[in-house]
């Protein structure tokens, strides 16, 4: 089974965010990670091709530091990567992600396309749906377990308000991972040196021949106003305990 | 402008949130002077459509089809793309559901549009709309704005707009049947039953205090921290979706958009940052209490009490003072 897990990456969970131009974070000076929703999907891919043996590319879309993220899905036992090379890739509208990721994905001609249910950064949560539409295959969202036989799939989705749906469905196909469907490996040392010898290639919105027109556009970022005070209370650990007892008896009367 | 409600059913049982849905797009077009359709699509749901117009809009279309009373994100892009046809929107609006995120980026892109999904605010300035959404796990916000020829497509979050503003018309809307053109093999993943997991053991719902921990938690070793709390304080243990994910807490302990929705007297987040799928899940809890080491965590924007610092020393302070004014 040959399968493209799309993976992004984003800044990492504690990285403290600042505005710098309105429109974008500053990346300068804060880590970045794998995007926690993909790790899950990856896993997924490795998991499906040690049952079933095949092929798992990693591909992902932005500047030359999301290489880093191609190592580590590597380090973990995926067997190539693919580079989407794009400084502003987070400029780019769900449509025009999808599009660059689309074409790219297609030459690979996989039998399994995965992704994470959204993205830690913008938060789309639109990339796996736009593909299987871009590249003509059916989807199923929200996956929490996959069994493959025959050529097809039947694939557990997590519904709303803890209900759960089997879907039945051919190949190629692509599927949105939800989290927590597995439990993640970690790079072990042999899997990070063995990684150092596999293929990243590396192309361009360009050299994918990918024109897009935006069909939206992000003007501004800002830190969301407040819809209610919060009162903080402050302290030693003793002292500041003390007196949220005090506000949640007298005050806000719940106790 | 002529602006499209998709409404969302099950078993012609709503969606609640169609509602909230529908008071957003009232109040857009009414801002706009804009003519407001809604669609109720599925196989057997003219009793709905015939519900949903006595709501203030100008008209109900009645996408209905056999093929249609399972959802499957193939015969929903199909028989909308036939109602968007017919309806000729500039604006479509739905409510963001996981249905919704399963086919609606697949229905605009199908139209070469696209869609700003989950919003939370939409706003009017000079006729131009600016929708409101949550990046970076609620960190910031945006505000965002389409960019070239419609059909454009938005949803709304759970809680965005309430429903109970969604107006009643002066008189019933026209219902409009639209004839469905849908074949059997045009729809390529087969939806089976719908099922639950084993029998939730706790229902979260019920509970007048919950204790709830996230990731600031670290390691399971911990949680006992916070059930201490929890039991001296009478309420029950809750966690947010990482903690579910990796297996510290069972599943039905989960608050939020995939777990249990809660609306306690008290709640108290441990370590929550408070990403908007945890947010949404417990917004509505009477007084809200946040102990988090990050001050700009998103989760300060909704607590009434809020203390900055080392959960692993503020929470035994806090269980030992509370175990003090008991009297134990």
């Amino acid at each position: 089974m040959k399968i493209v897990v799309c993976i992004k990456q984003v800044p990492a969970k504690d990285a403290p965010l600042s505005i710098t131009d309105a429109s974008w974070i500053r990346e300068t000076d804060i880590g970045f990670e794998m995007n926690e929703p993909d790790s899950y999907a990856l896993e997924e891919a490795l998991r499906l091709k040690e049952k079933h043996g095949g092929e798992v590319i990693a591909v992902s879309m932005g500047p030359e530091r999301v290489k880093q993220t191609i190592k580590e899905a590597l380090a973990k036992g995926a067997d190539r990567g693919m580079h989407i090379a794009d400084d502003k890739a987070h400029t780019l509208d769900p449509l025009g992600a999808a599009k660059s990721l689309a074409v790219a994905i297609e030459r690979e001609k996989p039998d399994l396309v995965l992704t994470g249910l959204q993205s830690d950064d913008q938060g789309f949560g639109q990339t796996g749906v736009l593909l299987a539409e871009l590249l003509g295959l059916p989807h199923a969202t929200l996956i929490m377990q996959i069994d493959a036989k025959d050529g097809g799939l039947r694939v557990k989705r997590e519904l709303e308000a803890g209900w759960f749906q089997w879907i039945e469905m051919p190949m190629p196909a692509v599927l949105t991972i939800q989290s927590g469907i597995n439990k993640v490996r970690y790079a072990t040392l042999k899997g990070i040196m063995a990684a150092k010898k596999k293929e990243i290639s590396t192309m361009t919105r360009e050299s994918l021949g990918v024109a897009h027109e935006p069909t939206q556009r992000i003007e501004r970022i800002y830190v969301p106003s407040k819809t209610k005070k919060t009162e903080f209370l402050t302290g030693t650990p003793k002292e500041a305990a003390a007196k949220l007892v005090e506000k949640l008896k007298h005050e806000a009367r719940v106790l | 402008m002529n602006i499209l409600l998709i409404t969302e059913q099950r078993d012609a049982q709503w969606n609640k949130i169609s509602f909230e849905t529908l008071a957003a797009a009232q109040q857009i077009a009414a801002e706009t002077g804009s003519r407001l359709a809604a669609v109720v699509i599925g196989s057997g749901v003219a009793a709905l459509a015939g519900e949903l117009a006595a709501s203030k809009l100008d008209e109900v279309l009645l996408v209905e089809h056999g093929l249609l009373a399972a959802y499957t994100p193939d015969g929903y892009t199909i028989a909308l793309r036939q109602a968007i046809a017919h309806a000729k929107p500039d604006l479509v609006l739905l409510p963001h559901t996981y249905q919704v995120r399963d086919f609606a980026p697949k229905l605009a892109a199908s139209l070469g549009k696209g869609m700003i999904g989950d919003c939370i605010a939409c706003r009017n300035e000079n006729g131009k709309l600016i929708f409101v959404r949550q990046m970076f796990q609620g960190k910031t916000a945006s505000d965002v704005v389409f960019e070239g020829a419609g059909p454009w497509f938005a949803t709304f979050q759970a809680g965005a707009f309430r429903a109970d503003l969604a107006a009643q018309g002066a008189s019933k809307a026209a219902v409009t049947p639209i004839s469905v053109d849908l074949q059997p093999e045009q729809i390529r993943t087969r939806p089976l039953e719908l099922f639950r997991e084993a029998k939730q053991a706790v229902d979260l719902t019920q509970a007048p205090i919950l204790v709830a921990v996230g990731r600031g938690i670290k390691a399971p070793e911990n949680i006992p921290l916070a059930e201490k709390l929890a039991k001296i304080l009478g309420g029950e243990l809750a966690a947010s979706r990482p903690i579910c994910d990796e297996g510290w807490l069972p599943m039905d302990r989960q608050i939020g958009s995939s777990g249990q929705t809660v609306a306690p007297k008290l709640y108290l987040a441990l370590g929550i940052s408070g990403a908007i799928q945890h947010v949404v899940g417990m917004k509505g809890s009477r007084t809200i209490v946040a102990i988090n080491k990050d001050q700009n965590a998103p989760i300060f924007e909704i607590a009434d009490y809020g203390i900055v610092g080392d959960l692993f020393e503020i929470v035994p302070a806090l269980t030992e003072e509370l175990e003090k004014n008991q009297g134990i």
